[in-house]
């Protein structure tokens, strides 16, 4: 049993030794991929009469939107107003639900992504998601992140361990983790976990992030520390963030979008909308009448 | 009173515990006292000497051989053809999807099928295509015998699989079929324990090779060659009127259980190794 154990301490050992001298070695300067650049001009999402049913229920009507490029825009609205929906539908995720069906259009980078012919795996790789409740792989730190560039081609050893360095200092992860990188993403704390996820949207480099109530599973201090990556992030890019945390919306949104039941009430910039409402429901969300 | 209900049924579960562990031991220790006068070196890396039936000489090592090559074949098939088939069934058709539920209603008529109906079913095709018993003839019934195990237990592994993970997986942009990675990295110890499972039936069955793989004192050298497989030997022996060749039956026992057992220990070995990685 302790040769076992000794055995066991040194394979990791030199495990760890050949990643970690990998992954460590300087001068290897992280260069995003070519193939994924686009120009400043081009990008964009605006959404164009959406209407969505699930089972004859009409889930969201005639939404109209234009997001904002590399602000953090903010959906808040109580629950059950389409809100999940909606970030669902912008990367096509609600295709795997039962039922469904979608009228309308949603515009990103200038092309149609309900239509049949766009290319869905090239759009969810565009669009980035953080779900609510941290999901990694079943898979080590390392896999987590470089999964998703093996299923977009990249399979260069040197690229991956590159990539999979820059993500996870992006996420603020590295100094956390960098010593076990062999180790299951499972057994990483919640909050880690979270900002594994983050890295692993971060690392297929798109160019939207869509955070689906993305620190209410987290304690106080992870949820400010992705809050915080999440400002940070918006000088890269576009970041639409469901939230059920008004202070919190109010605290890093910089447009905001208030739904109920399935429409958009109010739109505008962060401070108008919170300061100076216009419409009367929104004013009651606002004050706490009702959530 | 509640109290005594608490007993009461504590006992029960108690006695009900030490029936099927008196079960085992008494199995065990069956095997053990009559097989082990008969067990030595040469009863496992030698031929048998003198026939099968009233043979007293050498070992079973055909048996031995022929029973290791049939199972390994047929869970290699197994897994080729059950991981597709589970896949298919979780990933690519919907929750409801009448195809699935049919599919799984005919993996569960399979389940419940006796092994000599799928013996006498691979004869009467072996018939039909004018081949003898041989290897091929055992590795393909073996196969067709586990496939339904397989089937039931990875599915069962497979549909308690997270939609979240599938989700994370999806909008990185990953098509339905590279997912398979995922998910088959998540499901690994219902794999495992799907293997274990089958090679456990595969193994100890006899009424299935009894009519396909038929029976020889020799260790086959090509697919087409009949083959010798330990449940057979013990089978074959136990039948026979000589006492010594019933000690070789017990022995041959004592084999069969020592690999199913050490099957086992090293099925749960990697199951647990598996299971680092689940969510």
């Amino acid at each position: 049993m302790k040769l076992r154990a000794i055995i066991k301490h040194y394979l990791d050992a030199f495990i760890q030794w050949r990643v970690g001298s990998a992954l460590h070695r300087k001068g290897t300067k992280f260069r995003p991929n070519k193939k994924f650049i686009r120009d400043d001009a081009e990008r964009g999402l605006v959404v164009d009469k959406l209407n969505v049913y699930i089972k004859n229920n009409h889930i969201l009507k005639d939404i109209n939107l234009s997001i904002p490029d590399k602000k953090i825009t903010c959906v808040i609205g109580p629950s059950g107003c389409g809100k999940s929906t909606l970030l669902k539908t912008l990367n096509r995720l609600i295709d795997t639900v039962e039922g469904v069906q979608i009228k309308g259009k949603v515009l990103i980078d200038g092309e149609d992504i309900l239509h049949d012919s766009s290319d869905i795996t090239e759009l969810r790789r565009k669009i980035g998601l953080v779900s609510q409740k941290p999901c990694p792989l079943p898979m080590s730190i390392y896999e987590n992140i470089a999964y998703g560039c093996r299923i977009h081609g990249i399979r260069n050893r040197r690229k991956l361990n590159m990539i999979v360095k820059h993500y996870l200092h992006a996420a603020g992860l590295w100094e956390e983790v960098k010593d076990r990188l062999r180790t299951p993403a499972v057994r990483l704390s919640v909050g880690q976990q979270q900002r594994l996820c983050l890295a692993r949207s971060l690392a297929v480099e798109p160019h939207f992030i869509l955070a689906d109530e993305a620190t209410s599973a987290l304690d106080p201090i992870s949820s400010k520390i992705v809050e915080e990556l999440f400002v940070e992030l918006k000088n890269e890019y576009s970041i639409i963030m469901v939230t059920h945390t008004l202070q919190q919306a109010m605290r890093i949104a910089d447009y905001v979008v208030f739904m109920y039941l399935g429409e958009i009430i109010e739109t505008g910039d962060a401070q108008t909308v919170f300061h100076h409402p216009k419409h009367e429901l929104t004013k009651n969300y606002l004050s706490g009448l009702f959530s | 009173m509640k109290f005594f209900e608490e007993k009461v049924f504590k006992v029960l579960m108690y006695v009900a515990l030490l029936i099927v562990c008196g079960v085992v031991l008494s199995i065990v220790y069956t095997i053990f006292s009559k097989g082990w006068s008969a067990m030595s070196w040469d009863m496992v890396s030698k031929l048998p000497g003198g026939g099968f039936y009233i043979g007293k000489e050498g070992g079973f090592l055909n048996a031995i051989v022929g029973s290791l090559m049939i199972v390994g074949a047929s869970t290699v098939l197994g897994l080729l053809i059950s991981i597709p088939v589970v896949f298919y069934l979780n990933i690519y058709l919907k929750r409801k999807s009448k195809l699935a539920y049919t599919a799984r209603l005919v993996y569960d008529i399979l389940f419940g099928v006796p092994s000599i109906v799928y013996g006498a079913f691979g004869f009467t095709i072996m018939v039909y295509l004018g081949l003898k018993t041989s290897l091929l003839g055992g590795i393909i019934v073996i196969t067709l015998l586990i496939i339904p195990i397989f089937i039931r237990s990875m599915d069962e592994a497979a549909r308690d699989f997270p939609r979240d993970i599938l989700d994370a997986t999806y909008s990185l942009g990953a098509t339905r079929y590279q997912t398979i990675k995922v998910v088959l990295r998540q499901i690994a110890p219902g794999i495992a324990t799907a293997t274990l499972l089958s090679i456990g039936r595969a193994i100890g069955d006899a009424a299935a090779v009894m009519f396909t793989a038929g029976y020889t004192d020799s260790i086959p050298t090509a697919l087409s060659q009949p083959a010798a497989t330990l449940p057979l030997a013990v089978f074959f022996q136990l039948s026979s009127p000589i006492p010594e060749v019933q000690d070789r039956a017990y022995a041959a026992a004592f084999v069969l259980t020592v690999l199913v057992l050490i099957l086992s220990v090293l099925g749960r070995y990697f199951t647990n190794k598996f299971s680092k990685n689940k969510l």
